[in-house]
């Protein structure tokens, strides 16, 4: 029990220490993957590429700030970030009581997320290899029909609050990247591309592609039901929103 | 075969010609009817909508004229309690299940302001079956957290209506408990009555069976597979019944709101010991007379009204009845009041039934079967549950249980544990009133159970030694010593 105390203490520790600089990379081998919008018949390709293993924290995002003012939450053009940005934190430079260092940091645009990224010479990853990566579980590269890691999933969805924990506290997956599940929704560059109008019933009409991904629901794939929960978050989603529950990490071309 | 063919048309034909006079009959009908197109109904002024939770209702519009209403609603996403001790996270139009209450009038503009909480993990929207328009006002007012949107519409066609929300899951979205109704009152409104309230049926699909306590997670597969844990009035086990149920006095006519968000059950929706005087069939215009129970469909709604004559406490249920008594779909509506023996009498003799006349008949030649005897504590267990299984598991339920506010718990009960006696006279004579165990008050009726002496004694026995009770034995002697004390 000792030993365990200690070895989480350092496990924080050390994530604290983390916090100051970029976050570690993990490589993530391409190859084919059906997602939600696709056909057993279509696939879609994704290339070797590197990904953070865990999101990025306010306290990095803190650090950002300090080099780039104009992602100051008073200085921030409305255009860019709506009024909820960085809306937990005490001021510009000040996290204050209500925001973890160590947690994800959410309450930010996408396009302060794409920036953070690029200035660290990075980029948001796109739906399709942040979809490829999450769909791995512990112990499995493509985990789409492993139920009981899709009932982890869709459970917690249903959680209230996660975005108070810090990273690295859900699991490690099979290329070892924390907390794709689990957390917070992650902003991906291409969040908007796949159209569901809000009204889910009516998408059977307009995407032939998303017809295809509710047909595909039946007792047998619940692994479409957490996608499409992703789906439809994104698909509420504007650039300039700020979400307490949304936050980012970024990404690499190998 | 040309002349068949010439019949079969000319009957064609004739057939259309009915059909047209058909048709201009009931245009005719509904011209009388409905003189006023709601859709050039003008507004004047503008007034908030007054939001409630179930279960109760915003006032009625009364003769007001219609107006622009203006609706203020938030999701929230937050933990609540199906029944003691078992937590579900419940996604809500306002802070309940169902959602708040709205109360429109023919003609009136809703300015329908949805917000989505900033803490809330999922975008919403909101179907109004009461709105004509694509979705139902579902595709413009998809909404992410910590943002809100406003859309308009008007209510062209009274009744009563289910909301609730589309988006992706809709059935998961359902099932955690987004839905609602909204009433839209001809001009004038409803006749006034005494006495309304907002219920509505809802099923809840959790990873653990019925009862296992903890934070239950929604369980994807048994929705999919229709296979409830719970059936529910207003959201949760227990919503109306002890302090939470409903009342009236004798005398008063109460209308009733009822709903059904679903996902996937249908409701037969009963009142034991009432009988509807009328029914808004569907809450639609359609009334329907005296009716026993009528059926909701899920997204659909009725409106149920009914004069209570005599005091009494009358239980709300699904008659689909497993559901009522296992499932938890039970409220109560105490009446209060003037007892009147003209309408009901209450008990008015008891006594013995001997179908073949006065003394015991035998039939001849066979032997007399004996009931068992028990020679031992474990036999008087062993007898005694059988006796439980068949007597007693209805209400008290197959782990000694009961059932929340309706059904008192025999498991580890202080009640029955701190006086055998008294336990002995309640099933020998019944019992009526309230009485608290374990802490929680309950108020129903247990009928006398007609058994031998040799069962009861059994029966306590089993009870007693079973489930965390004191392992009193109960005797045959101790049950004729209770009797005897009377």
């Amino acid at each position: 029990m000792i030993r365990l105390i200690i070895l989480l203490a350092s496990v924080l520790l050390s994530l604290a220490g983390r916090s100051q600089g970029p976050t570690e990379m993990k490589k993530i081998n391409g190859g084919t993957f059906v997602p939600l919008y696709g056909s057993d018949s279509s696939g879609v390709f994704v290339d070797d590429y590197m990904l953070d293993i865990y999101p990025v924290t306010n306290q990095q995002f803190l650090d950002f700030l300090k080099t780039h003012p104009k992602w100051k939450r008073s200085k921030v053009k409305r255009l860019f970030a709506d009024g909820n940005y960085l809306i937990k934190w005490e001021n510009d430079s000040t996290l204050g009581d209500k925001v973890n260092p160590n947690s994800a940091a959410t309450s930010i645009s996408w396009y302060a997320a794409k920036d953070y990224c690029a200035c660290q010479g990075k980029r948001l990853a796109s739906m399709d290899e942040w979809e490829y990566a999450a769909m791995a579980s512990e112990t499995k590269a493509n985990a789409q029909t492993d139920s009981i890691f899709n009932l982890m999933i869709i459970e917690s969805y249903e959680l209230p609050k996660t975005y108070k924990k810090e990273i690295g506290s859900t699991y490690k997956n099979y290329w070892g990247i924390y907390d794709l599940h689990g957390l917070v929704w992650e902003w991906t560059s291409d969040f908007n591309s796949v159209l569901i109008s809000g009204e889910s019933r009516q998408d059977v009409d307009t995407e032939r592609s998303l017809f295809c991904g509710s047909a595909a629901i039946n007792a047998s794939n619940l692994m479409d039901y957490a996608a499409f929960m992703r789906y439809a978050f994104r698909g509420s989603l504007k650039a300039n929103y700020a979400i307490q529950t949304l936050g980012f990490r970024c990404a690499k071309s190998n | 075969m040309i002349q068949r063919k010439l019949l079969s048309q000319s009957l064609k034909i004739a057939t259309l010609i009915g059909l047209f006079s058909f048709v201009a009959c009931s245009h005719e009908e509904n011209a009388q009817k409905n003189t006023v197109d709601a859709s050039t109904i003008p507004v004047t002024g503008e007034i908030e909508a007054e939001l409630t939770s179930p279960p109760f209702v915003p006032a009625s519009v009364g003769n007001r004229s219609a107006k622009k209403l203006i609706v203020n609603m938030e999701i929230l996403e937050e933990e609540g309690e199906m029944t003691d001790g078992v937590k579900y996270i419940y996604w809500t139009f306002g802070g309940s299940v169902p959602g708040s209450f709205i109360r429109t009038r023919v003609g009136d503009e809703v300015e329908f302001t949805l917000k989505n909480h900033p803490e809330n993990k999922l975008p919403h929207n909101i179907d109004l079956h009461a709105v004509t328009g694509p979705g139902g006002g579902a595709a413009s007012s998809f909404v992410a957290p910590g943002h809100e949107v406003t859309f308009s519409f008007k209510t062209l066609n009274p009744g009563l209506y289910v909301y609730h929300c589309a988006t992706a899951p809709v059935g998961m979205h359902i099932a955690n408990g987004m839905y609602g109704l909204i009433l839209v009152e001809p001009e004038g409104g409803l006749p006034k009555v005494d006495k309304e309230y907002y219920i509505m049926q809802g099923d809840f699909y959790t990873k653990g069976a019925n009862g296992q306590p903890g934070l239950q997670p929604f369980d994807m597969q048994k929705a999919v597979d229709e296979d409830a844990d719970y059936v529910v009035f207003n959201g949760k086990v227990g919503a109306l019944t002890g302090d939470n149920a409903l009342t009236a006095k004798v005398g008063e006519t109460v209308r009733l709101f009822v709903g059904n968000g679903g996902p996937n059950l249908v409701s037969s929706f009963h009142v034991i010991g009432e009988i509807f005087d009328r029914v808004n069939v569907e809450g639609g215009s359609t009334i329907n007379k005296n009716v026993q129970t009528t059926l909701i469909p899920s997204g659909g709604a009725a409106i149920v009204e009914f004069k209570v004559d005599v005091p009494g406490t009358f239980i709300i249920v699904d008659h689909s009845i497993f559901r009522a008594f296992n499932k938890g779909a039970l409220g109560m509506i105490k009446v209060e009041g003037e007892d009147n023996k003209r309408l009901y009498s209450g008990k008015q003799t008891e006594g013995i039934y001997n179908p073949e006349g006065g003394s015991i008949q035998s039939m001849p030649g066979n032997n007399e079967v004996t009931a068992p005897k028990a020679n031992s504590v474990a036999e008087r267990i062993e007898l005694g549950k059988q006796i439980y299984s068949q007597t007693c598991f209805a209400c008290h339920q197959g782990e000694g249980q009961g059932i929340a506010s309706a059904f008192p718990p025999l498991a580890n009960s202080d009640y029955l544990n701190a006086d055998v006696d008294r336990a002995i006279n309640i099933v020998l004579h019944g019992k009526t009133g309230e009485i608290t165990v374990n802490g929680d008050k309950y108020n129903s009726v247990m009928t006398a159970q007609t058994l031998s002496d040799e069962e009861v004694a059994n029966v306590l026995t089993f009870v007693y030694n079973s489930w965390g009770n004191n392992k009193t034995e109960v005797t045959p002697t101790m049950v004729l010593k209770a009797k005897s004390s009377h």
